[in-house]
């Protein structure tokens, strides 16, 4: 068995989920209401995290996030249910629809009503303090041409999302929601704009793996 | 490098390594966590999400989720997780 084919087996629990799920009459209802229940339970779990981060949301709007969560994740989790391999338990795999469902719909929530921070000449790249003076003239000439390579290099649509992605602090969800696409095409976006961010910066004469000693 | 900078650069030039998309990482977030939490080499096992991850802050939000939902929920009698 390689590895791609490790627990293609399922745990009894698993399966027994799978089989409730796929029966019907009261036993199906039945899981469908345990699975909700579970979805809820991620749901709040997600929201208790983020909670420090909401202030202006109140504990009625909180526990209305996470039903909606919870509801919409149920959903999603009995439509791919033929998706699921047993590459995890079934409870960890249906886990992870509430949990996406709860940060995207807080993400939203943040952003509601809010103007997004599109004009890509609306940017600064360091917000406060900047390199030190040891490292001013390196560093200085890089975000120079990090600056340049934004403004010549990238085409508009990727100067825009990267911009508000990277510099401008929006949500992927949110911008892919106000957009009009999704967050695996605005991250494709991204992915693209990095690349000739860093082709830029490597035709300048930059060493960015120098540099990325210090990311980590 | 000011930690402010550092931030910054990781944001704009991203992981500069082959990685997954979003969609991908979505599909392998259970199987990375679990293992992860085995103590299994996940970052071999699921090539590209260590680095998607560093790329992508909602997909790292929601590993992060996942990772602490699951180390506070009780293994069962097997010392499996829930």
């Amino acid at each position: 068995m390689t590895e791609t084919d490790t627990r293609v087996l399922l745990d009894s629990e698993s399966q027994a989920w799978l089989d409730d799920l796929r029966s019907g009459g009261p036993r199906r209802d039945a899981a469908v209401a345990r699975l909700r229940e579970l979805l809820v339970r991620a749901a709040r779990f997600e929201i208790a995290r983020r909670r420090p981060s909401l202030p202006h949301l109140r504990g009625g709007e909180l526990a209305e996030i996470a039903e909606e969560a919870a509801g919409d994740a149920t959903v999603s989790v009995l439509e791919r249910l033929d998706d699921f391999r047993g590459a995890s338990r079934f409870t960890t795999w249906a886990y992870k629809f509430a949990l996406l469902e709860a940060a995207v719909k807080l993400r939203r929530r943040a952003w509601q009503g809010r103007e997004l921070p599109l004009e890509p000449e609306r940017w600064t790249l360091v917000p406060s303090g900047g390199p030190g003076p040891a490292e001013s003239a390196e560093q200085g000439a890089l975000l120079t041409a990090i600056q340049d390579g934004i403004q010549t290099a990238l085409t508009e649509r990727q100067r825009t999302v990267l911009v508000a992605l990277a510099l401008n602090g929006v949500p992927i969800d949110v911008l892919a929601e106000r957009l009009g696409t999704t967050r695996g095409a605005l991250y494709k976006t991204v992915h693209d704009a990095r690349r000739t961010l860093r082709t830029h910066l490597t035709r300048a004469g930059f060493d960015l793996d120098a540099f990325e000693e210090g990311f980590e | 490098m000011t930690p402010e900078l550092s931030a910054a650069l990781v944001r704009l030039l991203g992981p500069g390594r082959p990685e997954l998309g979003c969609d991908a990482c979505f599909d392998e977030l259970d199987r990375y966590v679990e293992l992860e939490l085995a103590g299994e080499d996940a970052d071999r096992i699921v090539p590209g999400m260590r680095a998607h991850l560093r790329g992508c802050p909602a997909c790292r939000e929601e590993h992060d989720s996942m990772r602490a939902l699951l180390a506070a929920e009780p293994a069962d009698s097997e010392g499996r997780l829930p």
